[in-house]
Parts: C-alpha cells; sequence; structure tokens
C-alpha cells in the first residue's frame, strides 16, 4: 500500500486531494493519515491521526510513504528504509506559518530514496519514480552522514574539539 | 535518541519537556523540564530555574542540547558551572538557524547545524547530520 501522513498539528487539504483525485490510476491501496482537515476523500481510506505504534505496524507493509516535508516524517521513512515522496506545505496556502518546508525539501532534493514534488501536478510522476525506487545502498549512507556527528559528539565529550 | 549510545558510552543524564519521550526510550531517569518559548515569560521563567537547579545539582562536565530555549537554558547554566557545551541545531532548521541556536553562538562552547550550507566559520559549524 501507498500511505500519505501530513503530520498530527495541520490538516493539508492539498495533498489528500490530490492523491484522493490520482488513487484509481494507482496499483495499490492508499490509506491516508490527514490530520485537522476538512476534505472528504472519496478513493481513499483516511484516518485523522494514527498511533505511534499502529503507524509502526502500518509502515512495514507500506511500499512507498508520500508526505509533507516533515523532519519527522523523513526520519521515520529513513528508520524503516521506505522511498518518499515530499511535497512542501505553503505559506500563500495557509498550510503552515512560512515556507520553511520548501527550503528542507530544495535541501533533500536528490537524495536517493527521496523525490519531491512542489505542485501537485507532479505527484503522478513522482509516486511513480518513488515506487520504482531501489533502496538499497540508502541505509549505509546515511550511516555515514550519522556517524560523521556521532563521532564529532563523542570527540566533543573527550576532549573539547568536534 | 540517535545520540544514544554515544552518550551512554558516559555517564549520562537527559533532560527533556516532554514525560512520554523518555517513557517510550525506557529512560527512567529523566528530569523532565517546563516547556517554553519566547511569548510565555513565566513559563520561561520557570523553566530557567527548573534548569538552573538540575544543572547547579548535577554540576556535568558536558552539557549538550538539541534545541529549544529549555535546552539552551541548560546551556547557559552549564556555562556558569563551568561546564563544556555543545548545541546541535534541530535538523528541522535547513533555511536559517533557529532563534535560540542564533543565541547559542554566544553562549555555548561550540555550536553546529546540520545543514552544510548554514555553517559560518565553525559558529555554527558543520559535522554530518542525523538525517
Amino acid at each position: 500500500m501507498i500511505l500519505v501522513t501530513v503530520g498530527m498539528q495541520l490538516g493539508f487539504d492539498r495533498l489528500i486531494r490530490a492523491v484522493d483525485e490520482l488513487a484509481p490510476d494507482l496499483v495499490m491501496p492508499v490509506v491516508a493519515q490527514t490530520g485537522k482537515g476538512t476534505y472528504k476523500a472519496r478513493n481513499i481510506r483516511t484516518l485523522e491521526s494514527i498511533s505511534p505504534s499502529e503507524f509502526d505496524g502500518m509502515i512495514k507493509q507500506t511500499s512507498l510513504i508520500v508526505a509533507h516535508a516533515g523532519i519527522g516524517t523523513v526520519l521515520t521513512a529513513q528508520r524503516f528504509g521506505k522511498p518518499l515522496v515530499l511535497f512542501p506545505r505553503r505559506a500563500s496556502f495557509g498550510e503552515h506559518r512560512n515556507d520553511h518546508q520548501l527550503a528542507t525539501v530544495g535541501q533533500l532534493d536528490g537524495r536517493p530514496g527521496i523525490v519531491v514534488a512542489y505542485e501537485e501536478s507532479d505527484l503522478r510522476d513522482a509516486i511513480l519514480r518513488g515506487l520504482a525506487t531501489e533502496m538499497k545502498g540508502v541505509a549505509e549512507e546515511t550511516a555515514a552522514r550519522r556517524e560523521r556527528l556521532t563521532s564529532a559528539v563523542d570527540r566533543f565529550i573527550r576532549t573539547g574539539n568536534l | 535518541m540517535l545520540l544514544r549510545p554515544t552518550l551512554e558510552q558516559f555517564e549520562v543524564h537527559f533532560a527533556t519537556t516532554h514525560p512520554d519521550l523518555p517513557r517510550r526510550a525506557g529512560i527512567t531517569e529523566a528530569t523532565i523540564l517546563p516547556d517554553c518559548n519566547q511569548d510565555q515569560p513565566l513559563n520561561s521563567l520557570r523553566c530557567l530555574l527548573a534548569a538552573a537547579r538540575l544543572v547547579f545539582r548535577l554540576r556535568p562536565d558536558v552539557v549538550i542540547s538539541t534545541g529549544a530555549a529549555p535546552g539552551l537554558f541548560c546551556v547557559l547554566m552549564g556555562r556558569l558551572t563551568g561546564a563544556r557545551t555543545l548545541w546541535i541545531d534541530s535538523i528541522a532548521n535547513a533555511e536559517q538557524l533557529s532563534l535560540c541556536g542564533k543565541l547559542s553562538r554566544w553562549m555555548s562552547t561550540r555550536c553546529l547545524t546540520q545543514w552544510e550550507h548554514l555553517a559560518d566559520n565553525d559558529r555554527p559549524g558543520y559535522a554530518g547530520n542525523l538525517l
């Protein structure tokens, strides 16, 4: 299945609506966690919120995560080794206070395992590319970046140098 | 929590604002600080006092914060007690350093951003990220 998630705090109807309209063409079922959105989906299953333990269970059966550009979601996708399509919230649509999610995807665009859809019209291609993503080797690459920071912290504690 | 294995090589005490976080991670000894932000002067004062109590009681050698006002207060108190302090700005701040991150440039011994393009002559520096 494809799991759509928009975080717990704010609704994100523009994403839910776009995926709902695409859903009949997708080859697998879609489940969406919608937060406080008001759009009534017709083609996909929606849940306002999903508890963390339920979420972990669902994600194991997920082929692709489609989400707002929240860092928590990026970390979760990484933890479970799932490909991720990011669709940033925009301040101009009242979806967030500012355009920081746009800045986030700007930095993450092109990373292995992550596909960015900037507009609703990009979503279909992004989802197909996401589903075709090969996740082999992605975890190792993340581990290397992480290792650099953890060893800097280790050094700082021992010596005061980073 | 991604830093936990690194930290647990040493004698470590965790402080956070939400009791669920240590509970979920199976940490029993954590200190829960009152949450606060720049719009809540009274809560900020409460948090500052709680941070002072904690740091003056434990007298840590090193204080490391991964963000927000409660962490900054601990860094500040750490500085006052002679601890070595490190600020690691949240990976969520991709566009600019958080307000506390900017303040930490003056308060902490060292500070780090997790985004290479935000690094500025080691204040903040960049040394990889958790993403």
